[in-house]
């Protein structure tokens, strides 16, 4: 056999085995949590706030971590939304390609992609004491918030770096201005959206450094903003912290259960994104 | 005062009093297709510190169709996109002279950049719909601006997509992505939704160039159905094209405009040796 072929061959074989490994990895996460985590599994733990004694054993569920963590997603993606996408557009529509600012912005948009939650916490913290604020749901939504506009900001950048030059020149000969090109841009861009939005809030629901300072941890299910809420990966790490072995099934349950939302959201998402993306050229 | 007033009238001033009654008359017979006006003056365009388009001088005669034609990087993409202004997001573009469209001249500070615009319809060189429906392809332009009525609506879509031969092609699928449609298809529809927005000129970036003989040759005649209301100005790689449905010709080199005039004159006739020797072929 000819060299070439060989060579084609052993690549193709490392990339088998790469495919694979990775395969494996997750297959091996979801089996044990499914192991330990679907026999303690039931009604209860779903509808439920946990009641006296939870965390060494007594009744009740995780709802209240179930319904903050869905709160503070929620929030934090429809904020970050509404502030990255008048950024990138500003990058891509109103400044010009070679733009310092634009540089200088992409460039600090990439070291906040790289700062580690608990920092952001930190940080937010300080601000939330500076203001008088205490542990809250509020806290807890502006920490994630800061946490996934880079991640929002980067992902919609790098399709909108695609925009075609044509697409905007045909949409300025209408007579259009720049604002009202956003349209346009939007619906080309659209996949981008989407796919920023699952990597957001993948990131959004298993942070557990970030909400520890600023949405504290309770056992009922916040009414208000300026209550403290509860999330899931902070409710698995207080049942996995507990001595008790049936406590610790519990907390993979919960983190089945955090697998199954994300899970929802991801094939909700590419549902949205394929119906969105029907008009990209 | 009185005495003013009583004096009769020289013949010359009659003449001059009721010269408006000329204009309007000649207005009236103007009405229906509006004389359109573009006129080039001693224009020098800079990037950084290239000198593009060098004391261009020209005058574009109404609803006909002018081709300029010129080797590659003659500076032929440039004055057209000067004419509705897309050049301005050019780093380090610099302007000199003017260009009267209608009596207004599109440098000026007070003239609003959207308006010429809206005055020229632009076809590039690749389709380009928008990433939008059939429907909203053409409709976009004439909602943004302010035309809301649904029913003003269909009829504007219907009546444009008629006018490039789009109907009966798309009429069941209005709501399809303008994506789907074939290459060819695309040019005429981008065609219409310029149209949409009712410009005076129409500007053809190499329109035809990335399509198909069938589909080029229905760009072409669409050209020449259109002249009628649009005065169209066509930059051109093929000099074939220019042949067969250019009335006006410009011929640019090196960002200076060598001849223009009519195309039988031009391609016939050519005054300037460079002409002659680019017509022969001696380069492209």
């Amino acid at each position: 056999m000819r060299l070439k072929f060989i060579e084609e061959k052993i690549a193709k074989g490392l990339m088998v085995a790469a495919s694979l490994a990775v395969f494996a990895f997750v297959v091996n996460i979801i089996y044990t949590i499914f192991r330990r985590g679907f026999p303690a599994l039931n009604w209860e733990m779903i509808s439920q706030i946990p009641a006296g004694g939870y965390y060494n054993g007594g009744g009740g569920g995780i709802l209240n971590a179930i319904v903050g963590s869905l709160y503070i997603v929620l929030g934090s993606t429809i904020l970050g939304l509404l502030i990255s996408i008048p950024v990138v557009f500003y990058l891509n529509v109103y400044l010009k390609k070679d733009s310092k600012l634009a540089y200088v912005a992409r460039l600090a948009f990439d070291v906040l992609f790289g700062i580690p939650s608990i920092v952001y916490g930190a940080f937010a913290f300080t601000i939330m004491i500076y203001l008088g604020m205490h542990t809250s749901l509020g806290g807890g939504i502006l920490v994630i918030t800061l946490l996934v506009i880079p991640i929002f900001i980067r992902s919609m950048d790098e399709v909108a770096q695609q925009l075609p030059k044509d697409l905007l020149d045909s949409t300025y000969a209408l007579g259009a201005t720049k604002l009202e090109t956003i349209k346009v841009v939007l619906r080309q861009i659209a996949p981008g959206i989407a796919t920023a939005t699952l990597l957001s809030v993948g990131r959004a629901i298993g942070d557990a450094a970030g909400v520890m300072f600023t949405a504290g941890f309770t056992d009922s299910i916040p009414t208000s903003l300026n209550q403290p809420a509860a999330t899931l990966p902070l409710s698995v790490f207080f049942q996995l912290s507990s001595p008790n072995a049936d406590v610790q099934d519990r907390a993979y349950s919960a983190a089945l259960i955090l697998i199954f939302i994300v899970l929802v959201i991801s094939i909700l998402g590419r549902l949205i994104t394929n119906h969105f993306s029907k008009h990209k050229i | 005062m009185k005495s003013y007033l009583y004096q009769n009238p020289s013949r010359a001033t009659w003449a001059e009093d009721y010269s408006f009654l000329n204009n309007d008359i000649k207005n009236e017979e103007g009405l229906g297709i509006k004389k359109s006006y573009l006129k080039v003056s001693d224009l020098n365009i800079y990037i950084g510190k290239a000198h593009i388009l060098k004391n261009v001088n020209l005058e574009i005669p109404d609803k006909k169709i002018t081709c300029i034609i010129g080797p590659s990087g003659c500076g032929k993409s440039t004055l057209l996109k000067t004419f509705n202004r897309l050049i301005d997001d050019t780093e380090g573009i610099r302007y000199e002279g003017s260009i009267l469209v209608d009596d207004t001249d599109i440098f000026d500070k007070k003239t609003e950049i959207t308006d010429i615009r809206k005055k020229m319809g632009l076809l590039s060189q690749r389709p380009c719909p928008l990433p939008m429906s059939i429907y909203d392809n053409i409709a976009f332009g004439c909602k943004m601006h302010g035309e809301r009525n649904r029913k003003k609506l269909n009829q504007i879509v219907e009546q444009q997509l008629k006018a490039v031969g789009l109907w009966e092609e798309v009429k069941n699928r209005l709501n399809a992505p303008a994506s789907k449609l074939s290459i060819g298809q695309q040019q005429r529809l981008c065609l219409a939704r310029g149209l949409a927005v009712e410009p005076e000129f129409i500007l053809a970036d190499e329109a035809t160039s990335a399509l198909d003989p069938i589909s080029s040759k229905h760009i072409e005649e669409l050209f020449v159905k259109l002249k009628q209301d649009y005065t169209i100005i066509l930059v051109t790689h093929t000099l074939r094209q220019a042949l067969r449905i250019a009335d006006h010709v410009i011929f640019m080199y090196l960002g200076e405009v060598i001849e223009a005039g009519p195309a039988d004159e031009v391609f016939n006739n050519p005054k300037q040796e460079l002409t002659q020797k680019y017509l022969e072929g001696a380069f492209s």
